[in-house]
């Protein structure tokens, strides 16, 4: 069941982006919990990858002192950043690179097109990033003429299901091996006729699918799991090898990365390649990490561009509360021990980042803007249990976030005009309980409340404006006495 | 303005507030392991963690490591090598009739060139044993990048020294500026239904020899 309290109550169709979808969260939760091979699906990816998580995560003695030094670390680059971004800048320079600085999603957008097409191609490849997916690129590209073959399996299932990711690191965690047969069959031109739904015989459909691009392609596209000021270098951590392929093959190499995935030293690595993988995959190590500093002469691309994305960072940096949010290393492990997140999945948060860092993140990014905006709706996608925090390879405090964004956007509303239904039940409660007369009046209503209930002593269905509680959550049926009752009953003198 | 004065004097402002400077890096997690390089320990957990994702691994005098290696290959037809490869280790891997590719002498070659060569031999730089990690920075014996991603068998050979017991014992090792590649495979993916398939688009294949 998932639970939201104080959903704000008038909602307008906003400008549909990748950080913001058309609906509300609630209703957007509504559509999604309707399907139920969906429920299913995610069901049995979260708990599979929950397990896996525990397991390497216990076996690791030291595990809390590394997220005491991957918090620190964060919150000292928070504080460092403009000068980590130049020591970056000059040593990526110095190694070959190109910078580019991109203030929004369209400048980088525009600086990729014009990279591209300067190299004279109208296809490239690219690794699986939330960075050039926060910023719609494939979909400027393909405006623009330019064809972006996502290389990921699960970012080729989705782009050939027409589809949008549902997870951060498995962004096809809400389709199952039938769907993705289907979906290959249907779209994949040279997918084998005979293809069955076994795993391993879907991704080497995939394989070969994708080989012949890999041998070819001039240009690819990445984004970055960090960035290291002192030497330049940058990293990128996957399972497949089309990471690698597409950092290592083309000759031209185009990252775009956001400015919060600095790290200030080489040294800094320890502690991150520990906390990401295990905390991620469940893994004790990714299959495939790389690392390069600008360009090696005579090894992989050697015309190498990075775009370093603020596109809304500035924002959030600027919140001393929210600040938090950008410590997060996209590994994913809050949306899978959160139980919104594993009955909605990820398309009900209208945003490429879902779940509950998604909930905290996306409204920092764009901004709520009053009870108009979808985006306000999202710090109430939680139950509030905490196990986000509990998973949280650098401790971000999630719940606290989203405590502190709900008190924003109750405090955004107060201007209205027109009193909501959360402003007329509490002025209505104050009124009775301010006078003794008037709440013994209104307790003995309260039996009422019984006869609405069923045997299961829950009120499933109330009307209007109780409805939008029993909509989403059963109602207990009141005591048969009340407090007051009892203590007549239980202390006669 | 240019967008990078922008974006950095944002970053400002958003800072400006900030008169606390942040409290330094707790470093109290195990830096340095129980185990020194290469001791007996060390080797257990790093062919443990090997065998766990299915990586094929033996542990091997230096006298064996000739005949291991032609074992190894026993399906290869044919093997890239970099251009600065022990010639004993090249040697072995001619055995049996296998064609060898130079890299780099005389040409450096294709991606597609590479596509239909079976396999590659190389040394490492640093493995990690608690995460069962090998490392190539293309130093020795190594060569680039994409001789070992594009083949579809790698097979390794691991000098018992080189085996250290934790990350950060590795990542001092390391040369940063160095092209690194680290690998815990081989490629692996767990898109459908989180069920881990071996082999995507890196080597299939991850064979270890490591030489006590």
């Amino acid at each position: 069941m998932s639970t939201f309290l104080g959903i704000p109550r008038r909602h307008a169709a906003q400008e549909e982006s990748p950080l913001r979808g058309a609906l509300p969260f609630p209703k957007a939760a509504r559509r999604e919990l309707a399907n139920d091979q969906l429920r299913r699906n995610l069901a049995h990816a979260t708990s599979v990858i929950r397990s896996k998580r525990a397991l390497v995560v216990d076996e690791m003695p030291d595990w809390e002192a590394l997220r005491d030094a991957g918090a620190a670390t964060k919150t000292q680059v928070m504080s460092n950043l403009p000068a980590l971004l130049e020591q970056f800048e000059a040593n990526v320079t110095a190694r070959g690179g190109v910078v580019h600085w991109a203030t929004d999603a369209q400048e980088a957008n525009r600086i990729v097109t014009e990279l591209v097409r300067a190299q004279g191609v109208d296809e490239v490849i690219k690794v699986k990033s939330m960075a050039t997916q926060e910023i719609g690129l494939n979909e400027y590209l393909e405006d623009n003429g330019i064809a972006a073959v996502e290389t990921d399996l699960a970012e080729l299932i989705v782009q050939l299901g027409h589809d949008t990711p549902s997870h951060i690191l498995v962004p096809a965690i809400h389709r199952n091996r039938t769907e993705v047969r289907d979906i290959f069959l249907a779209e994949m031109e040279d997918a084998p006729a005979d293809l069955t739904d076994e795993p391993r015989r879907l991704a080497m459909a995939a394989r070969e699918h994708l080989r012949r691009k890999f041998l070819a392609s001039k240009v690819a596209i990445s984004g970055t799991n960090f960035g290291i000021a002192e030497t330049g270098t940058i990293g990128v951590v996957e399972s497949e090898g089309n990471g690698r392929m597409c950092v290592t093959l083309p000759e031209t190499l185009i990252t775009v990365m956001g400015i919060e995935k600095i790290l200030p030293t080489f040294t800094d690595l320890e502690v991150f390649l520990q906390l990401l993988p295990r905390s991620s995959t469940g893994e004790r190590m990714n299959p495939y990490t790389s690392l390069w500093t600008g360009v090696t002469p005579g090894d992989g691309p050697q015309n190498f561009h990075l775009i370093l994305l603020d596109n809304g960072r500035t924002n959030a940096l600027a919140d001393q509360v929210g600040r938090a949010a950008l410590h997060c290393i996209r590994c994913s492990a809050c949306l899978n021990v959160c139980p919104v997140y594993e009955r909605t999945g990820g398309h009900a948060y209208g945003s490429v980042y879902p779940g509950p860092i998604g909930a905290v993140l996306t409204p920092q990014l764009t901004g709520m803007h009053g009870h108009h905006d979808v985006n306000s709706t999202l710090p109430y996608a939680s139950s509030l249990c905490g196990a986000c925090y509990d998973v949280c390879p650098v401790k971000i405090p999630i719940p606290d976030l989203l405590v502190e964004l709900r008190g924003r956007a109750v405090d955004a509303d107060r201007g209205r005009t027109i009193p909501g239904g959360w402003d007329a039940a509490m002025k209505a409660a104050a009124w009775i309980m301010s006078d003794p007369t008037r709440f013994a009046a209104a307790e003995k209503g309260l039996a009422a409340g019984r006869l609405v209930a069923g045997r299961d002593k829950k009120i499933k269905h109330l009307p209007f404006p109780g409805s939008a509680w029993t909509h989403t959550k059963d109602m207990p049926a009141p005591p048969k006495q009340t407090f007051r009752q009892w203590w007549k009953e239980t202390h006669h003198e | 303005m240019s967008s990078r004065e922008t974006v950095l004097g944002r970053i400002r402002s958003a800072l400006a507030a900030d008169t606390t400077p942040p409290p330094p890096i707790p470093r109290d997690y195990i830096r340095v392991g129980d185990h020194p390089p290469g001791s007996p320990p060390v080797l257990e957990l790093m062919i443990d963690r090997l065998v766990d994702y299915k990586a094929h691994v033996r542990e091997i005098t230096p006298d064996q490591l000739a005949d291991a290696i032609d074992t190894a290959l026993t399906d290869q037809r044919s093997v890239v090598l970099a251009p600065d490869l022990d010639p004993a280790i090249a040697a072995a891997a001619a055995r049996s009739g296998r064609t060898l590719t130079t890299d780099g002498t005389p040409t450096v070659l294709t991606p597609a060139e590479l596509d239909r060569i079976d396999a590659v031999v190389t040394t490492a730089t640093v493995a990690i044993a608690l995460s069962g990690t090998i490392t190539l920075d293309g130093g020795p014996g190594q060569g680039r990048r994409a001789i070992t991603l594009v083949p579809d068998f790698h097979l390794v050979v691991l000098h018992a020294e080189q085996i250290v017991h934790t990350v950060p014992e590795a990542i001092a090792r390391l040369d940063p500026v160095r092209p690194l590649t680290m690998i815990a495979g081989p490629s692996a993916t767990s898109d459908i239904e989180l069920e881990r398939v071996e082999g995507v688009h890196g080597p299939r294949t991850l064979s270890v020899l490591i030489v006590r």
